[in-house]
């Protein structure tokens, strides 16, 4: 097995940001840290674009593994430093090429000078470094337009940079670096995968969950931290958890009468607390799970007059995807098989036979004016909420302390 | 056995008042390991782990307050089951800590039996479609040997692979028995009878060049005495049992990689993810964790300690005549020798007479009295093959216990080769 010594992190778009880009690259730097804790005698260099990981002996496995899921990183590639001369750059293109098994196979080189005291041109150079490895491995052949292992050389003045493998990772912005905003967090699949869309664009996220007990159960509220603690892995390291009580809400809700608007009320209710939380901690927008169409309340009709109960901007990050490729991204993410635990959420109860996908804006303002003391309630709502920090490594707690014992 | 002796496992409680009431026939027993018989109070040893271990006194604790106090079934819906349930994600946890994996990635059985079968006869029958070539050795251990003769049966193709003469894979000879149809190779950490260490890392870079074929590794021997490294060596299945690291009988685990598919062998409530139904067994899957934890926190310690008896034992039976040591890269805890013309089960009796306990083969064949198939597999001629005699100790044993050992044992086969001679 070959023994790469050093890991390329690739930086994503905002390296074309102008003013604060200085401020991005910082902000990754320390993620990247963050996630490498546990690896002490690792060395980081940044640089322009990119940050360089020394390996120092560790295999590169385990630390691509680390840092893939960091935002603000585009692609990362295990590389070989060798000195910047042609015969250590011939023998560690033959060993990176020789990490693939002796089948048949086409290559190219691609050999980039950026240190232009080195004596060979780049086209010399793709030349002396594919004729070196071509002499050594008859099976390969050469195809300069559609490869299957392009080989890179980069040549700088402190050394060379020999690797084949480009991993294409999450790209986006460094967390944290675009403002923050409240994420409406259900339980369900659609939810954690919007707030790992916005954390993606470098939003600051703190979720926010409304349960219903006893209508709903706790472990409907173990699946939500669950969650958070699984989208804290994205947040680097921590995310904040607003747990809201809505059985009062919800019962005055469905006491109304007008069953097909219970929907479009509690959401709209639960707008109205978000807007109120984010006032609190300083958030700019809320981030929803609807997907248009997807059901009742996320018709465009419906997402008009639940989104009016608000005004704070809300963000719907995949209001025009498929289901397909949310259930893809959730499990990409990790977080799907919680979300398909079979605990209702507050919103599959109460689920009237024809909740209503076209309301009307002023027959719900009216049924809500009838809500008796609907604002007192609303207050009680989110001066009763809990706040829970979630760390990924968030364990299941269990019933008195003294039972950590017997593990 | 009696747990109540204040004197838990010291050697001088044959006179503890309490011990002596519990005191049956003439064998006095106080603490997990340590039995006294009256008379001389020499401590009775017991050289068998790797049948099945005392359990640890934590352990017992452990799992007779899970028993008392959580007795509600874990996929009940209230709040009892609830906390029952909370357990078995903790244990999960632990689990997954310990071993550098996920939380979801654990599958708890019955036992090292069944985790093998559900690790073979599963992810066999589940990636038929994709082929239906396997692999394993010839030295596996019987519950894994009897599901691929089960396999061949439903018409899949088995390679057996060969061991050299030090009782170990060779991985070129698992690189030429791959296949275009091959979907599972399963190989044992360390073998159950001469405690031969298969070089893991070597196969699963053979298997690095073929991510389609399933890894399973029966790692029933090894936990708490190797280091195991289930990431690294790609291993997408692991086999652990917990009454041979000093937790409860009747537990077993299998670790099965996120993605890969088995067709479950028990159908039901759907528990364990639908991969084994059955109520799980709380108390029993809690205390095997804590036998777990305790075994792999002080993995590196034991390796050191018990590479140091292993190494002593065999010092002095080196030169005994009528004993041959077996040569290969054992494990630490595990000696294995032959006695070249004599039954090994006299050689058991004696010594159990001594109050020492040894073993012949692995105790799932230890009753066949044939040759060892294991040792026939590493090209050993006859008189050896059926000969086999396994030591293997535990975290209790001194370097005196394996003096004792070492003297008794010498003496048994001295004093029987002069009788075997003569009628030979």
């Amino acid at each position: 097995m070959i023994r790469y010594d050093m890991l390329i992190l690739r930086f994503g778009e905002f390296t074309i940001k102008g003013k604060n880009r200085n401020r991005f690259e910082k902000r990754l730097m320390e993620h990247v840290r963050q996630a490498l804790t546990g690896y002490t005698d690792l060395k980081l260099q940044r640089t322009f674009g990119r940050i360089y990981v020394y390996l120092n002996g560790h295999e590169h496995g385990p630390i691509i593994e680390q840092v893939r899921d960091i935002f603000g990183i585009a692609s990362i590639s295990p590389a070989l430093t060798v000195p910047p001369e042609l015969i250590p750059i011939q023998t560690a293109s033959l060993q990176v090429m020789e990490s693939y098994d002796s089948k048949e196979r086409t290559f190219k080189a691609t050999v980039r000078r950026a240190w232009k005291g080195f004596p060979h041109t780049s086209q010399e150079m793709n030349h002396l470094v594919g004729g070196h490895v071509l002499r050594n491995h008859p099976l390969l052949k050469v195809n300069v337009h559609q490869p299957q292992i392009e080989l890179r050389v980069e040549i700088q003045e402190a050394f060379a940079l020999v690797y084949c493998e480009v991993i294409r990772t999450v790209g986006g912005f460094p967390y944290g670096t675009n403002g923050k905003a409240m994420l409406l967090l259900s339980g369900g699949i659609d939810s954690p995968v919007a707030g790992w869309h916005a954390m993606r664009r470098g939003l600051e996220v703190e979720a926010v969950h409304f349960y219903s007990y006893p209508f709903t159960s706790e472990q409907a509220r173990d699946k939500v931290i669950a969650l958070s603690s699984r989208l804290s892995r994205f947040a680097g390291g921590q995310l904040k958890l607003h747990l809201v009580p809505f059985t009062e809400l919800q019962t005055a809700f469905a006491s109304m009468k007008q069953d097909p608007l219970v929907i479009t009320m509690m959401r709209r209710a639960m707008l109205r607390i978000t807007e109120r939380l984010a006032e609190q901690h300083g958030a700019l927008a809320m981030i929803t799970g609807d997907s248009l169409g997807q059901v009742a309340s996320q018709t465009l009709g419906s997402m008009n007059v639940i989104g009016r109960a608000a005004s704070l901007p809300l963000l719907r990050p995949l209001v025009m995807m498929d289901k397909q490729e949310i259930i893809e991204r959730a499990e990409a993410i990790g977080t799907y098989p919680v979300s398909i635990l079979p605990y209702e959420d507050c919103c599959t109860l109460f689920v009237p036979k024809s909740p209503s996908t076209n309301p009307n804006l002023r027959v719900v303002e009216k049924v809500e004016s009838f809500v008796p003391e609907y604002d007192r309630l609303l207050e009680e709502a989110v001066s009763k909420a809990e706040t829970m920090i979630l760390e990924p490594e968030h364990q299941v707690q269990l019933t008195s302390p003294d039972e950590e014992d017997w593990f | 056995m009696h747990y109540g002796c204040s004197a838990k496992g010291s050697r001088t409680c044959k006179d503890h008042d309490l011990c002596l009431q519990y005191g049956i026939g003439r064998r006095l027993v106080c603490g997990p390991f340590t039995m006294y018989t009256e008379g001389e109070g020499t401590a009775l040893l017991y050289f068998d782990h790797s049948a099945s271990a005392p359990p640890h006194e934590d352990v017992v604790r452990t799992m007779m307050e899970v028993m008392t106090r959580h007795y509600a079934n874990p996929s009940s819906l209230h709040r009892a089951g609830l906390d029952a349930d909370r357990l078995l994600h903790r244990a999960r946890e632990v689990l997954a800590a310990q071993f550098g994996v996920s939380a979801s990635e654990w599958v708890f059985t019955s036992g090292g039996t069944e985790s093998n079968n559900l690790a073979i006869l599963g992810a066999a029958r589940a990636m038929q479609s994709r082929g239906k070539h396997l692999i394993t050795s010839k030295i596996e251990h019987p519950s894994v040997v009897q599901a691929f003769r089960q396999l061949e049966q439903e018409g899949y193709e088995v390679t057996w692979l060969p061991v050299d003469e030090q009782g170990c894979v060779r991985s070129d000879s698992l690189a030429e028995a791959i296949r275009g149809d091959t979907i599972l190779v399963s190989i044992m950490h360390v073998n159950n009878e001469t405690g031969a260490i298969q070089p893991l890392e070597e196969l699963s870079s053979v298997l690095s060049h073929h991510p389609r074929i399933l890894f399973h590794v029966d790692g029933v021997q090894s936990v708490g005495k190797l280091p195991v490294k289930l990431r690294a060596w790609r291993i997408d299945m692991f086999t652990v049992s917990a009454h041979k690291l000093r937790g409860p009988k009747g537990v077993g685990l299998l670790y099965v990689r996120e993605g890969v598919r088995l067709q479950p062998l028990v159908y039901g409530g759907g528990q364990e993810a639908g991969r084994r139904s059955g109520t799980s067994n709380v108390p029993g899957i809690v205390a095997s964790v804590k036998a777990i934890r305790l075994a792999v926190e002080k993995q590196v310690e034991r390796q050191v300690r018990m590479t140091g008896l292993g190494r002593l034992l065999r010092e002095s039976l080196a030169d005994v005549e009528g004993i041959v040591l077996t040569k290969c890269p054992a494990a630490p805890h595990i000696v294995h020798l032959s006695c070249p013309g004599l039954k090994p089960e006299v050689v058991v009796h004696m010594l159990e007479q001594e109050e020492i306990y040894i073993s012949t083969q692995s105790a799932c064949s230890s009753k066949s009295g044939q040759p060892s198939p294991v040792l026939q597999a590493m090209g050993m001629e006859r008189t050896l093959t059926e000969s086999g005699l396994r030591i293997s100790f535990g975290d209790e044993h001194t370097e005196e216990d394996i003096h004792r050992l070492a003297e008794h044992l010498a003496r048994a086969v001295t004093s029987l080769r002069p009788i075997v001679k003569g009628r030979n």
